[in-house]
């Protein structure tokens, strides 16, 4: 038996007891590649914590490590209190998991998936129904149970994931990329869970994503590139620390314009994703000096209010899509 | 505050005495193997071509190529040709059953199924038993599919036949199974693993006996019939057969030299290899990661 129900309580006052995941000094390499370079953070329980970053940041091998599948090679981590290395079972019942590729049976039926899952994390078999019951409604799949996984659509094989994952009312739900390849109905459905999750059940929920409109949901986001944490906290405030507006302007002449704009107006204009772009504290103010101060033909101009992209950018000086294709050329170029 | 945690507070640690964790242990164990077993039942049910070519082939070896093949060797050790070939084809059809069981490893692999049941919290060791049974259950149903099809094609029966070879079944499926899973640990397709099939699957069953009689052989045919643990399969299974028609004198039993080696010898090596094959697949299934 698992004895989360009646284990006499040890006394302690640490602070970290508290915290759903603690991460401290945490190192990844796989020979000469350095995927994780010493990060640190927590996540309270109950909260839903985003992991936000470009492909290749380090994203994947975090939750690797968190999940017990990959060893850390310095630092150390926890979940729920047991440690990812000396305590992986504890850690392992105490997690659900949702990956990006589907690990169901597809020949066996929604139902007997579950009931499998159940059994094998041990879930008392005078529960185990009824918790399948009540997952598969709230993935809306209850009226499927008997027909065979393969059936099924690959939103209707995500959401049944989700249900799986918390077949043994983990702690800590991790989902890497919930919602990749999925349509946008079942991306705001999914999302629909992982609410009803936080406020009915109160279950953490850590995950990874490289859509920033997902990140702005969460409670906390930590924003990762090239392996470390560039920052961490509620979008709001991230966003309110960058506090500028973004200009995106797009001309006859580049070159011209960012020159014109450093002479005339005294601001550094870089080209991110093919087009002119600089952050000001108030970019319609600005509009009116841009049209007459600027002597190249001005084809179209943007103003956005600050959003994680902004974030991301003022932290590490480039965009997310701009890191992501320097990642694949590096990648690829590693692989010649 | 109550004594007994909820779910969504913070659990604390659980620090129990060895003996505890290890009961915990062993019913976790258990219950995986319960879990692998009953998948793979469900898999061999569902799986209709799988069921069809089970009975089709050792039908078409045993009436097709065992009637051609007796017009040329009408009698064999003394009994007719189709009751010889009968162990041998019981042995195929049990060969071929239980290696695709192991083969399941494979294609949960390719179909992700795999990973679910690596980041389970139980012991990798308890994953492979429950193959391992799975492959003796279906590989043991496939050998009474087989007595039944062995029975219409004229090879007589008797009660004491059907309980001695599916006692025997048991041992020699468990075996089949583990070889197959300690060669599948560590393939990553299922075209790897037909590979593999064709280059040991074969020529173990071409070198066992089962479709010939073992004296008279040439010198090296006799030492490789000797090293194939598959010989030492078959020749249970065939004295069962020959006993049932009151012609267990005339069994050809697997000879060391001048020594005749007993069947519960036979088993035993049967039993040893199982050993041995678990001993090389769990190191290569533990060592993988999910």
């Amino acid at each position: 038996m698992d004895g989360r129900g009646g284990s006499i309580r040890a006394v302690s006052g640490s602070s970290e007891r508290r915290a759903a995941i603690v991460v401290r000094g945490l190192e990844k390499r796989y020979g000469d590649v350095h995927a994780v370079r010493g990060i640190d953070f927590e996540v309270e329980h109950g909260e839903v914590f985003g992991f936000l970053g470009p492909n290749g940041a380090g994203k994947s091998t975090t939750i690797a490590i968190l999940c017990t599948l990959a060893a850390p090679t310095a630092g150390s981590a926890a979940i729920a209190g047991y440690d990812v290395v000396r305590e992986r079972d504890a850690v392992r019942r105490n997690i659900g998991l949702v990956f990006q590729e589907t690990t169901l049976d597809e020949y066996l039926t929604a139902h007997r998936n579950l009931l499998f899952h159940g059994e094998l994390y041990g879930v008392p078999a005078d529960v185990l129904p009824e918790r399948i019951e009540q997952v598969m409604r709230m993935v809306g799949l209850w009226d499927r149970k008997d027909s065979a996984v393969s059936t099924f659509s690959g939103g209707m094989k995500r959401r049944l994931e989700i249900a799986r994952g918390l077949v043994h009312a983990p702690n800590v739900l991790f989902l890497d990329e919930p919602t990749i390849g999925l349509d946008p109905q079942t991306r705001s459905t999914i999302w629909g869970y992982i609410g009803e999750l936080r406020e009915r059940h109160g279950t953490t929920v850590f995950l990874t994503t490289h859509y920033m409109d997902e990140a702005e949901r969460c409670d906390r986001v930590a924003i990762m590139d090239a392996g470390k944490i560039v920052a961490v906290g509620p979008p709001a405030k991230l966003k309110a620390a960058v506090g500028k507006d973004r200009v995106q302007l797009r001309t006859d002449d580049d070159a011209a314009a960012i020159a014109a704009l450093r002479e005339k107006l005294r601001i550094e204009a870089k080209i991110h994703e093919d087009t002119i772009t600089f952050a000001v504290p108030s970019g319609e103010e600005l509009l009116p000096r841009l049209f007459a101060e600027l002597s190249v033909p001005i084809r179209s101009v943007s103003v956005a209010r600050p959003s994680l992209d902004d974030v991301f950018l003022s932290f590490t000086g480039t965009t997310m899509r701009d890191a992501e294709a320097s990642a694949r050329s590096e990648q690829t170029g590693a692989k010649r | 505050m109550s004594a007994v945690a909820q779910r969504n507070e913070p659990p604390e640690p659980r620090r129990g005495g060895p003996s505890t964790a290890r009961a915990a242990g062993l019913t976790s164990d258990l219950r995986t193997i319960k879990v692998v077993w009953h998948r793979e039942l469900l898999r061999f049910i569902g799986d209709r071509p799988r069921l069809i070519a089970g009975v089709a082939q050792p039908v078409l070896y045993l009436f097709v190529m065992g009637t051609g093949l007796s017009a040329m060797v009408p009698v064999t050790s003394g009994v007719p040709f189709r009751t010889f070939l009968f162990p041998g084809v019981l042995c195929m059809a049990v060969l071929f059953t239980c290696f695709f069981s192991a083969g399941s490893l494979v294609s949960d692999r390719e179909g992700g199924f795999m990973r679910e049941m690596l980041v389970a919290p139980v012991r990798r060791s308890a994953i492979l038993f429950g193959k391992c049974l799975g492959g003796t259950t279906v590989g043991t149903f496939q050998g009474m599919v087989m007595l039944v099809i062995g029975a219409i094609a004229g090879v007589p029966m008797s009660l004491e036949l059907v309980v001695t070879v599916i006692l025997e079944l048991l041992v020699i499926c468990f075996a089949i199974t583990a070889f197959g899973v300690a060669l599948a640990a560590r393939v990553r397709t299922i075209q790897g693993f037909m590979a593999l099939l064709q280059v040991a699957l074969f020529p173990m069953f071409f070198a066992s006996g089962a479709l010939y009689p073992l004296s008279g052989l040439p010198a090296w045919l006799v030492a490789l019939t000797r090293l194939d643990p598959l010989t030492y399969a078959v020749a249970p299974l065939r004295h069962a057969v020959l006993d049932a028609s009151g012609q267990a004198a005339l069994a050809p039993m697997v000879t060391w030299g001048g020594f005749v080696v007993p069947i519960w010898l036979d088993l035993v090596i049967v039993a040893a290899c199982a050993l041995v094959a678990l001993a090389v697949a769990l190191p290569r299934f533990s060592r993988d990661d999910a």
